[in-house]
């Protein structure tokens, strides 16, 4: 049977993880590919970076952190942040990315998803939706880290990304994002059951409970945190006992 | 002991690389493991991997761009029987047919047709992507020591297509999603599988480290 996954996401700025990691044992817990190392050696399912490099000269450091991850850990690796082209995705894939996640640039130009999918297949296309609530049932996407209002619906436009080729959805939550008061269970819920292809949930994890509504409840297929893990308040297999306590199905290996 | 891994710009082959170089340290098994694009070294080889992501017309294409390299994989495979695992795409490509997008013609080391999954409960997502468990068809060296079952370890997978053989005697492993959903195939020498093990953390590499000693 199939599981749910959990995946713990990191921040990189400019070659350094931001949000500070706790980990037991971590020569450098500012070091993404000793994080990951960490991440994968603790069951994590996937793991997800997220390069919010300020400037582009800075860019060619997150590709030495993804090879250098991907010579270390064997799990899948979703890396997201500031891709503009296929050749950003292309360069980001050779470095050992299984999948790049593509927010903004997908919104500004919907060519680029369905020339992404043909390239590389719908596989690796990870579309990054971040979007606020604007009316009771109704979501907006929102760009540029969540400071860009768009006016476009986030149903339509998640509908419209995978009629391009998108083979995944990561959906945050701008209301929520920070919260700690779990996800947006009405909005994951909402896109989860729009889409054919896979939902991850992310923005707003403060507990155990809330990684099992999303399952649940929200309709998605995995869920990523960031903070629960990072501080060290839960870890990978704490969380994924809880879930399965809770009925879902999720890998112990 | 020389390992091909096939390069034709199809995926991931830096981790397919990695994996096998660590399957062999930690086995302790002397391989000198490369990827490469010339046939001569396919010719050379002691062992033959095809991984692959994408498209199946898409990587067919990109194998038969570098002139001369499907012979040489038809030369070491069948025609002297040299160790193969197909990965992926890579396993895919083994079918007589591929019916991705169009119809395409495989390697045929396999006969059967790779054709798209269709669960039976529509809520279930397509690709088929995450982690999930091996339902054993018959024993093979490749799954020795491989907790399989579902209460075994899980392999990572992520596709849309899976390959149906004529013969269930080809088929090794199965998956369960809405239905069974067919995960390792294998043939004399052989093999494929339509996870990731290069992605599957111990399952992976256990099985690779079991096709660097497999002696079919």
């Amino acid at each position: 049977m199939l599981k749910s996954r959990v995946i713990p996401c990191l921040d990189v700025k400019d070659g350094r993880v931001v949000k500070g990691v706790n980990f037991v044992g971590l020569r450098d817990a500012g070091d993404p590919v000793e994080c990951a190392i960490a991440y994968d050696a603790a069951g994590a399912d996937e793991l997800c970076f997220l390069d919010i490099t300020a400037s582009h000269e800075n860019r060619g450091t997150i590709l030495d952190i993804v090879q250098r991850t991907a010579e270390a850990c064997f799990m899948p690796l979703t890396v997201g942040g500031g891709v503009r082209t296929t050749e950003d995705m292309r360069k980001l894939l050779l470095a050992g990315a299984d999948k790049v996640s593509i927010n903004t640039a997908a919104v500004t130009n919907r060519q680029l998803v369905r020339e992404a999918a043909e390239k590389f297949g719908s596989q690796c296309v990870v579309i990054a939706i971040d979007a606020r609530s604007v009316a009771p049932g109704k979501w907006e996407i929102f760009t540029h880290g969540g400071r860009t209002a768009t006016g476009i619906d986030a149903i339509d436009y998640a509908r419209e990304v995978v009629a391009l080729g998108a083979g995944e959805i990561l959906l945050t939550s701008m209301d929520k994002d920070g919260t700690k008061t779990g996800f947006d269970i009405p909005l994951t819920r909402a896109l989860a059951d729009a889409v054919s292809v896979p939902l991850i949930a992310s923005g707003g994890v403060g507990n155990l409970d809330h990684l099992v509504a999303g399952i649940r409840e929200g309709h998605a297929t995995a869920v990523l945190a960031a903070s629960i893990f990072h501080f060290g308040e839960f870890t990978i297999q704490q969380a994924k006992q809880h879930m399965r306590a809770q009925g879902v199905n999720v890998r112990m290996d | 002991m020389k390992v091909a891994i096939i390069d034709y710009e199809s995926g991931n082959l830096h981790s397919a690389h990695k994996a096998f170089e660590r399957a062999a340290r930690e086995a302790g098994i002397a391989a000198d493991i490369s990827l490469t694009s010339s046939p001569e070294d396919v010719s050379k080889a002691d062992r033959v991997v095809l991984p692959g992501v994408g498209a199946f017309a898409d990587c067919k294409r990109g194998l038969a761009r570098t002139p001369g390299m499907i012979d040489a994989l038809q030369d070491a495979v069948i025609a002297r029987g040299r160790p193969f695992l197909g990965i992926c795409v890579g396993m895919q490509l083994m079918a007589s047919r591929g019916l991705e997008h169009e119809v395409t013609e495989g390697l045929g080391w396999i006969e059967g047709d790779v054709v798209a999954i269709e669960p039976s409960d529509p809520s279930l997502k397509i690709p088929h992507m995450g982690w999930n468990t091996l339902d054993l068809q018959r024993d093979h060296a490749l799954l020795k020591d491989i907790p399989t079952g579902e209460n075994g370890l899980h392999a990572y997978f992520v596709h849309s297509y899976h390959l149906v053989p004529r013969s269930t005697d080809s088929l090794l492993a199965r998956t369960e999603y809405g239905g069974p959903v067919n995960a390792m195939v294998a043939r004399g020498n052989m093999a494929g599988t339509q996870f990731h093990p290069e992605k599957s953390q111990k399952l992976g590499l256990g099985l690779l480290a079991n096709f660097l000693r497999w002696a079919p």
